[in-house]
């Protein structure tokens, strides 16, 4: 068993297009308790120059664990889902997540490591714009705990 | 209390300190909005079976929480431009009316005066637990 070594390096090819809309954001926003109208208002979220409401900073994680998915569901991958822990995440934003946006995401793994018996996975989702603009990238490190 | 502007801010701020309550349903209102069902977030039962205490947050439940100290400070949830933690110890929230309390402070660490923005470091307990290492935010202010 294990994490086979050989998927570092990987692109897969991106997912469907997410298409980011108001209630799904609003609903988001509600579930990490910010009340703040930028994420609701669409006027709130002129009056601060964005075009529509926009996203909170880790409403891409919804984005990229779709993206990332193609790497847990890579049967060559060898990662048990069920032994999967979230280690770190980190997201560049080069702007906000707006309402009516539609984003494409691409998973890179830029590594795997062993640590202690446990195999630590670093993935990259670039998260960009239908017509290629970059918007978003979120690095993760998952650790698919070993087997006792 | 007006939004900061990069000019007013110093190295060595503290951002006002906030406890964010999180509780079962929080747990499960997120699940939902997230589409993260993994089962240690939602059934005691299954938590226990792979060695936890109880029912813990979602990692990104914390993260996304701990931001809230930022954005609210800011102003402006669109000007965090870097977001990054580690997640170090699990937020453990019982079954009862009270769950998990998440403390959370932040201090001005470093300051960019060509791209105009922040570094925010930001520390998050929970019990006597670190529950994040290394968060880091990076803000942009008018």
């Amino acid at each position: 068993m294990g994490v086979n070594p050989d998927i570092a390096g990987r692109t897969y090819p991106p997912g469907p297009v997410y298409e980011v809309g108001r209630e799904k954001i609003a609903e988001f926003a509600r579930a990490i308790g910010s009340d703040d109208p930028v994420h609701r208002d669409p006027e709130a979220a002129r009056a601060l120059g964005y075009p529509d409401v926009i996203a909170p900073p880790t409403f891409a994680i919804i984005v990229a664990m779709g993206a990332e998915a193609a790497v847990v569901q890579d049967p060559e991958s060898g990662i048990d889902y069920s032994r999967v822990v979230h280690g770190e995440e980190r997201f560049t934003h080069h702007r906000p997540i707006v309402a009516g946006d539609r984003l494409v995401a691409t998973v890179n793994v830029d590594g795997v490591r062993e640590a202690g018996g446990h195999a630590m996975v670093t993935t990259r989702v670039e998260i960009a714009s239908e017509g290629g603009e970059p918007v978003s990238t979120a690095a993760s490190t998952i650790v698919v705990r070993g087997g006792q | 209390m007006g939004r900061p502007t990069f000019d007013a801010v110093a190295v060595g701020d503290a951002l006002p300190s906030r406890t964010f309550p999180l509780t079962r349903l929080d747990l499960v209102r997120y699940a939902g909005a997230s589409g993260d069902f993994k089962v240690i977030h939602w059934n005691q039962r299954l938590a226990q079976a792979v060695g936890l205490p109880d029912v813990i947050a979602h990692g990104m439940l914390t993260m996304a929480t701990a931001a809230r100290l930022v954005t609210e400070w800011a102003g402006d949830p669109g000007a965090v431009v870097e977001y990054g933690v580690r997640f170090t110890k699990p937020v453990v929230v019982p079954d009862d009316d009270h769950g998990a309390e998440l403390e959370v402070s932040g201090v001005v660490a470093g300051k960019d005066d060509v791209a105009r923005t922040v570094r925010v470091d930001l520390t998050a307990t929970s019990g006597d637990a670190k529950v994040l290492g290394r968060a880091q935010a990076v803000v942009r202010l008018p």
